[in-house]
């Protein structure tokens, strides 16, 4: 993995850049500079990709991050924004020559709204939290991506999280109303608000899920749902995975919308086993995980309509979850998936494509022959309501060349999952995980249509720099336009 | 102005290449039902693709449907219908209310402007169920972005762009959308004889229920008369109306929930089936304002709890006016008449408080080339827009003026 190449000119100047940053934030401690506190912040949540920051800066408000950037947009130092850090694409990967911009300081909730059924949020409290501090009074906040015990609001945002209900409830981009931004120039701005929709360019769409390179989110304004009446979860179990995927789909098609519906196969579902010994059935190939909620008696419905659907699809194990401790139990070998993976490999590196789910059984056999090929195990575990695959691919990072095969297989995987009509990243996003990866799904054109993006935001390219995109254009080169005069076929008339 | 009709994506190309050689503005519309939105576009050329039409690729398992942008609504609807799906998010019909025939709009200019009918409080809005958008930009550059697949981070969400830009950045050939199951019923909730205060509090109360209310709306009197349907015309009182939607014995059961947590507020009643999509038709279609005195009318987005204090406001400036709620109090309709002095620009904006924006749906070219009929931006985010316009247009030829008159043009 490259990264640009530090600017020395920066670098010579580090202790200035300290000096100064002392000066703006106000906590003596939101300033680190020695290294022993600066591996704190070497890695996100894809931690084979470490690199320490130059400095790193806590601040504590906006206005305090409005002159952190404003100062680093003239002494031309680039910026990486940081929640949490539990990103699983590198977004957060510090840069040699860059000021690490962490907003963990920014844990409060501000306002919780029920008249306007929303909450106001800083940018650095846990998905978690919002739900917490609303749950006693019978509300939530919908995407619960897996992290959602340590990651944050504003890397939700970032990364546009998704979660196991985004099949009905959608993603962070469905569920965010509002923002309040700071530029890469230390403008304060807010996109959105209590409202609905946007009074120009949906400039609030556009800011989820850029992954931290348009600007730095101070203040989020999130949608509040009232927590339904009754949750209850399947087990169901086949004997091939075109079972289950043809009972996924056969599901939706009736015109039933589950609240989750998750798949494993057999490794993943042995894994989870060992791990935690949630009960699953071990003699099928693959398990969905199928969630339902509201009132009783739409799910007592439901559950009857899909326990058909299942037994006609081939369904050798139903179970369907008695009490709410059952369905955590469901659940637990699930949610373990990862460390359970983790205790049976040395290493895992965990890949998020997104396929049409008609094409779940060629995928999967593909996915056979190139596990066969590159001679390391995978397991899936799948949202499969949605398309959204995350094969786990084994590996052992002390064995000379297994990190580099398990990079290419976790390649091939991503680029079989275009192939086929889906998508790079369904919910972690590019980073720099996936940035050398782009040019399978888009075209040169449409990459430099992305950049023009950036920008408008951030014209010098100083926010999080070698992230998302392969090859970094500079704003001016990206404005020229040629325009062939006098080469046309038809100068006067349009042929149409 | 020349007018040009789009049969095929090279035709686009070729409009482009056309246009960027002698600096030809365009005017591009679907079916043109909604020009009369935004500031009159000065251009040399009309560009209408309702003539790129086809549904391409539907997949009802995987609720996807990929159409070119020209492909009517309604044909769009009849598909979807024949395997019990729809369009979640209530696309709203403005032909009549802007002086055309209904039935006419196209997929790709509901998405263009991101138009949602009463459902968006709860399945979200236009923009919301977008997956994908191809086309070409402003350079007459094929431009490509999202996918057909429903979770996809893959760079930046242009789509979200693409949805409420009117055509100013890019000329869309084809979109990928979202589509959902038809829910096997549908009830809606009347409550009748509420005041505006207490009605924003019922709509509150519903919406915040465990009952999955999806649409939430308040019809004063004068409006619910209107409805076209016969048990709100014989009331001759106002209306509170929520839509209840499921399996069978789900929407039975929350409709009698939703009536008994409603009984405080006033007298409940119920309506089924056909009656019940005439009035949700008639709230996401303005048909209360569709009249033979096309008046001004003004769409109005606020934080839902504050729709009582807005109107107070509002009133303090205007008189002779007409409204009714949407979207739990989020989204406010209003209508005055013709002659109001810049058609209320100033008293609908000021009432605001800085909190929520108002657009001009319905007024005349003189009006809507003398004032704003798009909210203004601050102006760190007007530069922003300014920018991503140029980025994508750098000569500005795409329904130039259209939204704003970034830098002069239109």
């Amino acid at each position: 993995m490259k990264m640009p190449e530090p600017d020395q000119e920066v670098l010579a100047k580090r202790d200035y850049l300290v000096r100064r940053l002392k000066e703006i934030v106000r906590n003596p401690e939101g300033v680190i500079d020695r290294e022993t506190d600066l591996r704190a912040f070497e890695c996100d949540g894809l931690s084979a990709y470490r690199q320490l920051p130059m400095i790193a800066v806590l601040p504590e408000t906006k206005e305090e991050v409005a002159e952190i950037l404003k100062f680093c947009a003239r002494e031309k130092v680039n910026v990486v924004p940081r929640g949490a850090g539990t990103g699983l694409s590198g977004g957060a990967l510090p840069l040699a020559d860059g000021v690490l911009l962490g907003l963990g300081k920014f844990n409060r909730i501000l306002e919780v709204d029920y008249e306007n059924r929303c909450a106001v949020c800083q940018p650095g409290v846990t998905n978690l939290a919002i739900t917490d501090a609303v749950k006693a009074d019978g509300f939530y906040y919908a995407p619960d991506p897996s992290s959602q015990i340590a990651c944050t609001i504003g890397g939700n945002i970032a990364e546009n999280s998704g979660g196991v209900h985004c099949l009905k409830y959608g993603l962070t981009t469905n569920n965010v109303l509002g923002v309040e931004m700071v530029t890469m120039e230390g403008e304060i701005v807010r996109l959105g608000g209590k409202h609905l929709d946007a009074e120009g360019y949906d400039l609030l769409g556009i800011l989820t899920g850029s992954e931290g390179l348009l600007g730095v989110i101070t203040e989020v304004t999130v949608r509040l749902l009232r927590s339904p009446e009754h949750i209850s979860a399947q087990l169901i179990g086949f004997p091939t995975s075109e079972q289950a995927g043809d009972c996924v789909g056969r599901i939706i098609a009736e015109g039933i919308i589950p609240a989750g519906m998750e798949m494993m196969d057999r490794p993943a579902i042995h894994a989870a086993e060992e791990f935690c010994h949630a009960g699953y059935p071990l003699d099928v190939e693959a398990l969905l995980i199928v969630e339902l909620d509201g009132p009783e008696v739409e799910i007592t419905y439901l559950n009857d309509r899909i326990g058909e659907i299942a037994k006609a699809c081939g369904a050798t194990v139903i179970r369907q979850s008695r009490t709410e401790e059952e369905r955590m139990t469901f659940w637990a070998g699930r949610k373990a998936a990862f460390p359970a993976v983790g205790r049976i490999s040395p290493d895992y590196m965990c890949m998020d494509g997104t396929i049409p789910r008609s094409q779940l059984p060629h995928v999967l056999a593909r996915m056979n022959e190139l596990s066969e090929h590159y001679g390391l195990r995978v397991a899936n575990v799948f949202h499969a309501g949605d398309g959204n695959l995350h094969p786990l691919i084994l590996f052992d990072a002390n064995v000379p060349g297994e990190l580099e095969r398990c990079e290419q297989f976790g390649a091939d995987i991503l680029k079989l999952c275009v192939e086929v009509g889906g998508v790079l990243t369904g919910e972690h996003g590019v980073g720099i995980e996936k940035r050398d990866l782009m040019g399978e799904m888009f075209s040169e054109e449409d990459l430099k249509q992305q950049q023009r993006l950036k920008c408008a935001f951030d014209p010098e390219g100083r926010l999080n720099p070698g992230k998302v995109f392969p090859v970094l254009h500079r704003c001016a080169e990206l404005g020229r336009m040629h325009v062939h005069h006098g080469q046309l076929p038809f100068p006067d008339i349009p042929r149409f | 102005m020349r007018q040009i009709e789009i049969k095929t994506e090279d035709q686009i190309s070729d409009v482009l290449e056309w246009a960027l050689a002698g600096k030809h503005r365009l005017a591009i519309a679907g079916a043109g039902t909604k020009i009369g939105i935004g500031r009159p576009v000065e251009a040399d050329a009309a560009v209408r693709l309702e003539g790129l039409s086809g549904v391409e690729l539907y997949e009802p398992a995987e609720l996807v449907m990929q159409a070119q942008a020209g492909t009517r609504l309604t044909e769009i609807r009849d598909i979807l219908g024949r395997e019990g799906q729809k369009l979640a998010f209530d696309p709203p019909d403005y032909g009549p209310l802007l002086g055309h025939p209904a039935g006419l709009g196209t997929i790709g200019g509901i998405f263009c402007c991101n138009l949602s009918g009463a459902a968006r409080v709860k399945a979200g809005a236009a923009r919301d169920h977008l997956l994908g958008v191809q086309g070409f930009t402003g350079r007459g550059q094929a431009f490509k972005t999202g996918s057909r697949v429903m979770k996809n981070v893959t760079g930046y969400d242009l789509c979200k762009l693409v949805a409420g830009s009117y055509g100013t950045l890019t000329i869309a050939s084809r979109m990928t959308f979202k589509v959902l199951p038809r829910p096997e019923k549908t009830r809606t909730v009347l409550v009748f004889g509420v005041g505006e205060a207490e009605a924003v509090a019922a709509m509150r109360d519903a919406l915040s229920s465990e009952h999955e209310v999806c649409a939430a709306a308040y019809l004063p009197e004068g409006v619910a008369r209107r409805s076209g349907v016969s048990y709100l015309q014989s009331e001759n009182r106002s209306v509170v109306a929520l839509r209840i939607e499921g399996p069978g014995p789900s929407a039975e059961f929350r409709c009698v929930a939703i009536r008994g947590l409603m009984a405080a507020y006033g007298e409940t009643e119920e309506l089924h089936g056909q009656n019940s999509g005439t009035l949700w038709r008639f709230v996401g279609d303005v048909g209360a304002f569709v009249q033979d005195d096309p008046g001004v009318v003004w769409k109005v987005s606020v934080p839902p709890a504050g729709a009582p204090a807005y109107l107070k406001r509002l009133r303090e400036h205007v008189q002779d006016m007409e409204y009714y709620l949407d979207w739990g109090g989020g989204l406010i309709w209003i209508a005055l008449p013709n002659h109001t002095a810049t058609g209320g620009e100033y008293a609908i904006r000021q009432s605001l408080n800085g909190e929520g924006h108002a657009t001009l749906i319905r007024g005349s070219e003189s009006l809507r080339a003398s004032i704003a009929p798009f909210q203004p931006q601050n102006p760190v985010l007007a530069r922003i827009s300014e920018k991503i316009r140029e980025g994508f247009d750098p000569h500005r030829i795409l329904n130039p003026g259209r939204m704003y008159a970034f830098g002069g043009e239109g």
